[in-house]
């Protein structure tokens, strides 16, 4: 497995590597740094703009301009120069990326109950009235726009709020925490909590319904196959040979799905952090393309490069530890 | 598979007038069609969809405002004059629906036409050819598959020239380049099992060149998993492009899009204008439900084995 965790590791280098190259040209070829400087009036003297320039590096050719951003990066563990003044790249990465994980991994969580709840329960059922019910509804999220559902659930809380206690807003709707929040380990956990609320139900609604389509496509195919039958055939209880023989192996296909479908959500959960006007990675990257600020940019495209790769493996993995046929060598 | 289904409708007529029971021969098109009809949800969406893409279309021609009149009516709730209210400008909201509704099912539509036609031309090569023409083609299209779709519509977008960058055929031009290679993945992975079909190598030992073979005899085969990635490119682009307008940066003002139309309109529930919010949203979901309804029927419809286990 270590053997296996660490080839899989260096075949990604050379993935890695291409992907930087592509997202680089894309990226470098459209964003150009000093075009916010030249619209500004009183325009910004010459000498400045060249100045800046050529410490951003960008006269050189951008096959040049990518080898030396690659490797600074690399070897020197350096990010590139932001133009945003008293911008520290691998901080904000840092702390975005916490404020984004959080979201992520507790709205998985939610969705994942969900998922497994309503698939499990549709397929044991399948196509009586509740299973209809269930895919239908689960049609409807997967039909939802995220940023609508956002900005609606958003919209009835702060109606919600109006109605019941004016003066002191129940739920909260924007941000990842207080302007100025309690003091106290407790009460500021509460306080992350309650801001948690409406973007969890966000995305765990918006992705629940995939999952428990697949779900209830592998529980289906588990509960038709013959070793059920089987379990059944000599003597156990149906509760017993629903959770111990079929749920255990109709698992196997979510697990990977989920670490497969977590790095788009984290790159992904842009739309919630800007309807609820969060402070994590979907706002950074906003940031940096508004400000036309190549280099955090090109940082931020990285990590989500990177997650892809690291989860791809992750679920390689996931799928080996639970299914003992399957031999890393 | 397509190829079953041809079975089943072989054995032609000479024999049937003979039999006692006569069995009617049924094109694979029409036992396509008649399975279709069967899925009841798809049959109703089809309708729907139908409908709204008429009304879209049309309606502008025979509707008293156009999407651009301002007019003195401002912020007036739903009425037989405006049956949709107007906004903070004057704007009759049923107007700016239809049109909006209208930009995105061009998008929707051209991107998925653009896509999937590349895409399956892409995958059939590569799938046909193989050897190290495919790894360089799939490796390529793997990478285009790991940027993030509406991260990189949104950086080009932002940075195009203004003249091109809030034009829907632009949009729909960059998102068309983000979408194509999941078609590739799926219809290579088809025919690199279907070159090896005997159908196949009757068609080379009757002097078929390699274009005939793909276009003739293979690409027809996976008819079948392409109408289904269409379709249901048509519903994820439709919500792709609605949430870039929505962040600013797809469909510009003067013209207009759903995902704008709800942009304005998000804070319209606390201000008491709840129909400027709702009804743009209700109606993307009306498009993104019914199309996904239609890709679903379509998948069965297709793929017979999959209505045991219709997921």
């Amino acid at each position: 497995m270590f053997a296996f965790t660490i080839r899989r590791l260096l075949a990604s280098i050379p993935v890695l590597f291409f992907s930087t190259l592509l997202v680089f040209l894309l990226v470098a070829s459209s964003v150009d740094p000093l075009e916010p400087l030249r619209a500004k009036n009183p325009p910004v003297p010459h000498q400045t703009l060249v100045a800046l320039g050529t410490r951003l590096g960008l006269y050189h050719p951008l096959l040049q301009r990518y080898w030396d951003w690659l490797t600074g990066l690399v070897l020197h563990g350096n990010w590139g120069t932001p133009v945003q003044p008293g911008y520290h790249i691998a901080a904000r990465l840092s702390s975005s990326f916490l404020v984004t994980f959080r979201l992520v991994i507790f709205s998985i969580f939610c969705s994942l109950a969900l998922a497994i709840a309503v698939g499990v329960f549709s397929a044991v059922r399948q196509y009586s009235k509740m299973d209809y019910v269930a895919t239908s509804i689960g049609f409807l999220f997967l039909s939802l726009p995220t940023f609508w559902f956002a900005a609606l659930l958003k919209a009835w809380a702060i109606q919600f709020n109006s109605a019941v206690s004016p003066d002191h807003a129940l739920i909260d709707t924007i941000g990842e925490a207080s302007p100025n929040p309690p003091s106290g380990f407790f009460p500021q956990l509460g306080d992350a909590f309650g801001h948690l609320l409406l973007p969890t139900i966000t995305l765990s609604l918006i992705s629940y319904a995939s999952w428990s389509r697949f779900q209830r496509a592998s529980m289906l195919e588990v509960l038709n196959s013959d070793y059920i039958r089987l379990a059944r055939a000599k003597g156990l209880s149906r509760r017993r040979v629903l959770f111990r023989h079929a749920l255990r192996n109709a698992l196997m296909p979510l697990t990977t799905q989920v670490a497969l479908d977590t790095a788009a959500l984290l790159g992904g959960a842009v739309i919630t952090e800007t309807v609820f006007e969060w402070h994590g990675m979907g706002y950074m990257f906003l940031q940096a393309v508004g400000n036309y600020d190549l280099f955090p940019l090109l940082a931020w495209l990285i990590v989500a490069a990177l997650l892809v790769i690291v989860f791809n493996l992750i679920a390689d993995l996931l799928y080996a530890v639970l299914d003992p046929r399957i031999r890393l060598a | 598979m397509p190829d079953t289904v041809t079975q089943q409708a072989a054995s032609p007529t000479p024999a049937a007038a003979e039999r006692e029971f006569t069995v009617k021969v049924r094109t694979q098109r029409e036992i396509v069609f008649r399975r279709y009809l069967e899925h009841r949800a798809a049959v109703v969406s089809s309708v729907v969809l139908l409908l709204l893409i008429l009304v879209a279309f049309f309606g502008p021609l025979f509707w008293h405002t156009p999407f651009t009149l301002m007019t003195n009516d401002i912020e007036v709730g739903p009425s037989t004059a405006h049956p949709f209210g107007t906004d903070s400008n004057g704007f009759d909201l049923f107007s700016q629906v239809l049109h909006g509704t209208q930009r995105s099912l061009e998008i929707a539509v051209s991107v998925s036409l653009v896509s999937t036609v590349f895409g399956a031309i892409y995958g059939a090569a590569a799938g046909f050819y193989r050897g190290w023409i495919d790894t360089i083609m799939m490796r390529f299209a793997d990478l285009v598959l790991t940027l993030p779709a509406l991260v990189f519509a949104i950086i080009i977008t932002d940075k195009a020239s203004p003249t091109v960058a809030g034009q829907w055929y632009f949009l729909a031009a960059i998102l068309a380049a983000l979408f194509w290679p999941s078609c590739a993945r799926v219809v290579r992975a088809q025919v690199l099992s279907l070159r090896e079909k005997e159908f196949v190598e009757a068609a080379r030992a009757l002097g078929a060149n390699d274009r005939r073979i793909i276009f003739r005899h293979i690409l027809p085969n996976t008819l079948g998993s392409i109408f289904v990635i269409a379709t249901l490119t048509v519903a994820g682009t439709v919500l792709v492009e609605t949430a870039l307008s929505f962040l600013g940066f797809g469909i510009k003002p003067p013209d207009t899009s759903l995902g704008l139309l709800v942009e304005s309109g998000k804070t319209a529930i606390q201000d008491g204008y709840p129909w400027l919010f709702y009804i743009p949203g209700i109606f993307i979901v009306l498009i993104v439900l019914t199309i996904n309804f239609i890709g679903d029927g379509l998948r069965d419809a297709f793929d017979p084995q999959q209505t045991r286990v219709r997921a």
